[in-house]
């Protein structure tokens, strides 16, 4: 509305257009010439890059050239020696680290977003007592930040004995209220109610159609919720933080920052941790350029929408 | 299991072939609802309502230990003691405060670059739109952790490269929030600025096309036409935001290995792990937990009843 307005004040100011889509009468504003827009997306991107490369380089130094070196040249050839070193170090412990993320984010996204999805397809197709009420409370859930509920967390589990445990971390990451709210929108769009009637009308059961038929159709969203889902345990760092002691069971987040906090006593962790957070960060750059499409539409669904 | 289900949706089916009851608009379908929302509803409860009662219930208390300390701790009531302790030690209104200084910086220089940056990626003269984009939008990929000690290191002295040109030390007392503001940025303007694209492109091309025509240049269409456009988004970013503003807790955590400028009380979050698990003054730490959660919830409120506005 505003915006028209604004169109019309200035035709009633402008002359007649120019074929470039500059005019005459005003300069064009030097800040959208060609040569800045290009200059300015340059720093832009060289700011969120440098530090990546940065890390790209130093994993290759030995520990020697890393602080002697500059930060973005490459020294001596060391990559090799550092990954040897950081796989072998507490008896290989990185990699029950990147197996315990794998299991933690991957998995844990998989199933959190089949739970949710279900819940939210039944909260928007399927008549049931306490539908309306269940929703409230899921949107009431969506408003309590995941720092604030570590605390009770741990100390609930400490009750029940689970800290220290797997499941102390897995299963409060599962629950993922604002990926039922989306389900509930994408079961809404995506799953028109004379689908699901013929589905009846064939014999086929509520649980089965909700696999064979509701899901199939809700599959971006879906896959929407499991990217989000991935990317906010991927990130949780609070609760693994006060859930873990014992490092076989640590994301690798948790323990590249325990070793980082070993760094100023013991220098020889340095490499480790670089060469390993550019190993953290590397599948998930990769996975970032393999399904770009899927990020940006999922990524966006939530605040857009 | 499944032989019932299937039984239930038989039942079911008769409800659709007698036609829609008048009362609700679905067939009711009880068995299978409660199968496919036990899972969730039993998650809710226990990893989120119980833990959220949980911490109500024990701010409400205190941990005191009893005559000699040889029966242990004894658990008292001391109503909103807690809650009165918190607010007024100083320490967690330091953190208050530093959040606050945190938030005025970062969110409008975060929200501001990835405007920028949409807006240019956007324009007509740029190429290449899908290499900037992605460039971008990589540090997102970066777990906070990670993100802390690539720029911990890129901040040390001797190792990276800021600190000689820097014109305060980024590591020191002063330096430390600026630089804190700066790894935070650093992760979270790709993410802002692809949404804000996305939200560009859906500005009606005709729109702009007869912006265009009645002879505004690119900046003047920027400002007067695209920005309008996008206010939602730019609203909904600009709250969720400061609520990651007020939970801010893993970047000081890991700089804390590379400078003592970060105190353990840093920032409420901060203020919270350190109460609970250096103190162990769970009472503290719960009201503090208490009272951060109840602020972002407001404010997530805020944000979910105007997009509930706007999208009717």
């Amino acid at each position: 509305m505003s915006a028209s307005t604004t169109v019309n004040a200035t035709s009633a100011v402008g002359g007649p257009p120019g074929r470039s889509g500059r005019r005459g009468g005003r300069e064009p504003s030097p800040w959208t010439s060609r040569t800045v827009v290009h200059a300015m997306l340059g720093i832009a991107a060289l700011y969120s890059v440098l530090p990546l490369v940065w890390l790209v380089t130093s994993s290759t130094k030995s520990l020697g050239d890393f602080s002697t070196t500059s930060a973005f040249e490459f020294a001596d050839w060391n990559l090799p020696a550092n990954l040897r070193a950081l796989f072998s170090e507490a008896d290989g412990v990185f990699l029950a680290w990147a197996r315990n993320s794998v299991l933690y984010a991957g998995v844990g996204a998989v199933l959190g977003a089949l739970i949710c999805t279900a819940c939210g397809y039944a909260v928007a197709k399927l008549d049931f007592p306490g539908r309306r009420t269940l929703f409230a409370v899921t949107l009431t859930g969506v408003l309590v930040p995941t720092t604030a509920l570590a605390l009770p967390l741990y100390l609930m589990a400490s009750e029940f004995r689970l800290v220290d445990t797997f499941w102390a971390v897995f299963l409060p990451l599962l629950t993922n209220p604002f990926g039922v709210y989306l389900a509930r929108v994408y079961a809404e769009a995506a799953v028109p109610d004379e689908v699901l009637e013929a589905a009846r009308i064939d014999g086929s059961g509520e649980l089965k159609t909700f696999f064979r038929v509701a899901l199939p159709m809700m599959r971006p969203g879906f896959v929407t919720i499991i990217l989000f889902q991935f990317v906010q345990i991927w990130n949780n760092f609070f609760l693994p933080l006060v859930m873990l002691t014992d490092p076989r069971l640590f994301p690798l987040s948790l323990g590249l920052y325990q070793w980082s906090t070993r760094v100023s006593q013991f220098p020889q962790y340095n490499p480790l941790v670089i060469t390993g957070s550019l190993l953290a960060v590397f599948p998930i750059i990769v996975a970032f350029l393999v399904l770009q499409r899927q990020w940006r539409s999922g990524l966006t669904a939530g605040s857009v929408k | 299991m499944s032989r019932s289900t299937s039984g239930g949706a038989r039942s079911g089916r008769r409800a659709v072939v007698l036609g829609r009851t008048p009362a609700g608009r679905m067939p009711r379908f009880g068995g299978a609802a409660v199968l496919l929302c036990a899972p969730f509803a039993l998650l809710l409860l226990g990893t989120v309502l119980a833990p959220v009662a949980y911490a109500l219930y024990l701010s409400l208390f205190t941990e005191r230990l009893s005559g000699l300390g040889f029966s242990g701790p004894s658990r008292a009531f001391v109503a909103l003691g807690n809650y009165a302790d918190v607010v007024t030690d100083p320490d967690f209104l330091h953190g208050v405060g530093n959040v606050a200084l945190y938030a005025v910086v970062q969110v409008p220089l975060m929200l501001g670059g990835a405007l920028v940056v949409a807006l240019l990626i956007d324009s007509a003269v740029a190429r290449l739109k899908q290499v900037w984009l992605l460039a971008v939008f990589l540090p997102y990929a970066v777990p906070g952790v990670i993100a802390g000690l690539i720029w911990g290191y890129l901040y040390s002295p001797d190792i990276g490269p800021i600190s000689a040109v820097a014109p305060i030390d980024p590591l020191g007392a002063n330096g430390i929030l600026p630089s804190v503001v700066n790894i935070a940025t650093w992760q979270w303007m790709g993410y802002n600025m692809i949404i804000f694209y996305t939200a560009l492109r859906t500005v009606p091309r005709e729109l702009l096309e007869a912006a265009r025509v009645d002879g505004a240049g690119p900046m003047r269409t920027a400002l007067s036409v695209k920005l309008p456009s996008i206010r939602p988004t730019l609203f909904v970013g600009l709250v969720f935001t400061i609520i990651g503003a007020l939970q801010l807790f893993t970047e000081p955590l890991v700089l804390q290995s590379f400078t003592g400028a970060v105190t353990s009380t840093w920032t409420p979050s901060l203020y919270v792990y350190d109460s609970a698990f250096v103190a162990g003054d769970y009472g503290r730490a719960a009201a503090a937990s208490v009272l951060l959660g109840l602020v972002s919830a407001v404010l997530s409120a805020v944000v979910m009843r105007i997009s509930a506005r706007r999208s009717r």
